[in-house]
């Protein structure tokens, strides 16, 4: 009751101050080399903005004021003003930088380099490099446990996550997972670590404390061969009841329910689904699909998709301004 | 008091040693030929290292992977020279390698399977693409990763049919693997209805493959031998013997596009395949052998990396575990072909998606959109198991 009152009071605070609610979600296109701007009031692009070759993984500076996309063909990552949609800067990675993530501070990024089996740490505010980690062949899903101690990295060829402390930057364990690890998120309360494997077609739970699986998500879509499901992008709501999974080729988003890792509904989207982002609010959840060119805007209480946007070409990663 | 010292001394030992175990050695044989076959185009001339250069950076990539798990991989090379034989080569790598990667043959590879029929040494077909290995010559201990003349052909004619190229024009060679690749070709045109319009028999009469004189003669020769056929959408060539294929594209008397052993090419790799991911494995591939990254290297990097793949799953030093998972039914890898690749039960070979090639771009990866398959798209490829004549023993 009390917390209805006060997800209510929040709502109405962010009804209030913020008119009707508007974010802006940056997506990069892969092909186009381009970031389309959206704004969720009109649910359209209000700007494309040029990057360098290849931009894929992509984030906002905690402050809001920047937004980092990994160009993986320039080999680097660059910095966007959020305030003139100009490049202005780049950060120094290594080889084809994929995916990356920040701590809580907003002051260290660790980069996944796939070319390279190493990760990249970067001293974000002085934006040079601080070292590197040895991991698995081909690097890619990189996630922060909520407490920062603890940065996963999935390695593709591997199919391992690794479990880096951050502290000392060297690799505590390694959990063997299905194959082509791809992405990895936690549950704000640490208590699950899920792990897409796109070729292997599951997600796998993980305990972080044991640092075992405990389970695996399971997908089954009538009429579509096996081969065809294969997880990527993982979004958790805050809650840690529901979970989101792009099923890539399958075109559609699992809805999984989190306690029994069950799914609940297959949400049909466009073609060849990869990344999603939540708005802040988390009233509708923005998903990337890779062939179709278009993002699909999913309401999250209603699990209806109920909008599609077209951007660049082979739209791939999405983050929303921090509110 | 110190008998129990000693035990408490004993336990340490036992635990550290457990902590700081000694690592599982994987000991992997590669059994090739000497010397290459010559091609037409110079630029698809083979290196000496073709095929092991992949199961090389195969072992780089499970060691890596072995760093975590304790594990180590090895690779042994044999060569044979020609009139040597594939048996005993077999069995004295086996003596010291429970998995050979080979790279021979039909016959040799039959031999060498043969002699190592009592041991657990399991055989990795990396290089020969006959049909027969796979269906009355199969054996219980030669697993297939190359695939199978039927998968490429049946490649080839489904991406053909959904073009509308049914009617084709076949040229076939004159030695014998011409003659067995054009056999899958013709049952791939009825399998997937095209119509095999006119064959025509190339002969191979000798001759230099390179010469000064150059094109000259080729650009007079090839217009005549394609002329007078009846109106075909496509000319498909089944020349493995590299002796005429390449001089059909821009030279048949009709303008006519060129498939099978030239043309466009269904292969299990390509130097220009760049989807899901592949463009990882093409530059630590250049980066480790300066040079692109063949057919033959992708194989034998499939076939190492099979290996590597069942020791972590089974997590097991013992060969003969380890071979278990890779003939289990849990069993699959990727391999930068867009989905998991996993084993027939009934012959022990790989399916794969074959890709289209044209030596320059990949203009398409099979099985096509539409072909359907009860239980796998990828046993549209090549000879299914209602139709295996492979009794596994």
């Amino acid at each position: 009751m009390w917390r209805r009152c006060l997800l209510g009071g929040t709502a109405l605070w962010l009804v209030a101050t913020t008119p009707a609610a508007a974010f802006v979600a940056y997506v990069s296109n892969e092909k186009s080399n381009t970031v389309s701007v959206i704004d969720t009031e009109k649910w359209t692009v209000t700007a494309t903005i040029k990057v360098g070759q290849r931009p894929r993984g992509i984030d906002f500076t905690r402050n809001g004021k920047f937004v980092l996309v990994a160009v993986g063909d320039d080999d680097k990552i660059e910095v966007i003003d959020t305030a003139t949609q100009r490049v202005v800067d780049s950060l120094p990675s290594g080889p084809d930088p994929e995916l990356f993530a920040q701590d809580a501070a907003g002051k260290i990024l660790y980069v996944a380099n796939e070319n390279d089996n190493t990760i990249t740490i970067i001293d974000l505010e002085n934006r040079v490099r601080l070292g590197d980690i040895q991991v698995g062949v081909e690097p890619e899903g990189m996630a922060l446990s909520p407490d920062g101690k603890i940065l996963i990295n999935t390695s593709e060829t591997t199919n391992m996550a690794h479990f880096i402390d951050t502290a000392t930057r060297q690799i505590v364990a390694n959990v063997l997972v299905d194959a082509r690890p791809r992405f990895a998120e936690f549950k704000r309360d640490s208590s699950e670590l899920w792990v897409s494997s796109e070729i292997g077609g599951t997600v796998a739970i993980i305990d972080p404390a044991k640092r075992v699986i405990t389970g695996k998500i399971e997908f089954s879509v009538p009429g579509l061969r096996r081969e065809a499901i294969q997880p990527v992008g993982i979004s958790i709501t805050r809650d840690g009841k529901t979970g989101f999974v792009a099923l890539g080729p399958a075109n559609r988003v699992a809805v999984v329910d989190a306690t029994t890792h069950k799914v609940t509904k297959y949400l049909l989207v466009g073609q060849r689904v990869w990344h999603m982002a939540f708005t802040p609010d988390e009233k509708y959840l923005l998903v990337t699909n890779g062939v179709s060119n278009d993002v699909s805007v999913i309401d999250v209480s209603a699990q209806k998709v109920i909008k599609t946007i077209q951007v660049g070409e082979l739209p791939w990663g999405i983050a929303f301004a921090p509110p | 008091m110190i008998r129990w010292l000693v035990g408490i001394v004993g336990l340490s030992v036992v635990a550290s040693h457990a902590l700081a175990a000694d690592p599982t050695d994987i000991h992997i044989g590669y059994l090739g030929q000497a010397g290459v076959k010559s091609k037409l185009s110079l630029v698809e001339q083979p290196a000496d290292n073709d095929g092991i250069a992949g199961a090389r950076l195969a072992v780089e990539d499970n060691n890596t992977t072995g760093k975590f798990l304790n594990q180590r991989f090895f690779l042994e090379e044999f060569r044979l020279k020609d009139g040597e034989d594939a048996a005993k080569a077999a069995t004295a790598l086996a003596d010291r390698n429970a998995f050979i990667i080979a790279d021979l043959p039909a016959d040799a590879l039959l031999k060498a399977a043969d002699a190592l029929r009592d041991r657990k040494t399991v055989l990795l077909n990396a290089g020969a693409t006959d049909d027969r290995l796979r269906e009355q010559d199969c054996r219980a201990n030669v697993i297939h990763v190359a695939p199978t003349r039927s998968m490429l052909a049946d490649a080839l004619a489904q991406y053909l049919v959904w073009k509308q190229w049914k009617r084709w024009l076949l040229v076939v060679g004159s030695h014998e693997a011409d003659k067995l690749y054009a056999d899958a070709l013709r049952r791939a045109a009825t399998r997937f209805g095209a119509k095999i319009v006119q064959e025509k028999v190339f002969e191979d009469t000798g001759g230099a493959r390179r010469t000064d004189s150059g094109v000259t003669l080729i650009q007079r020769q090839m217009p005549v031998f394609t002329q007078q056929a009846p109106a075909y959408d496509v000319l498909v060539a089944a020349d493995e013997s590299e002796v005429f294929a390449s001089y059909l594209p821009y030279r048949t008397w009709d303008a006519r596009p060129v498939a099978g052993s030239a043309g466009l090419v269904p292969t299990s790799w390509d130097a220009a395949h760049d989807q899901w991911g592949a463009i990882q494995i093409q530059n630590r591939f250049i980066k480790l052998n300066a040079r692109r990254m063949t057919a033959k290297d992708m194989q034998a990097w499939t076939a190492a990396r099979m290996i590597g793949e069942a020791t972590s799953r089974s997590n097991s030093a013992d060969p003969k575990a380890i071979s278990d998972f890779l003939k289990g039914p849990d069993f699959s890898v990727a391999a930068f072909k867009g989905q998991r690749l996993t084993l027939r039960d009934w012959n022990l070979q790989l399916r794969q998606p074959i890709l289209l090639a044209d030596g320059r771009m990949v203009v398409s990866v099979s099985p096509q959109e539409g072909f359907l398959h009860q239980f796998s798209e990828l046993d549209t490829l090549g000879v299914d198991r209602p139709e295996t004549k492979c009794k596994l023993k």
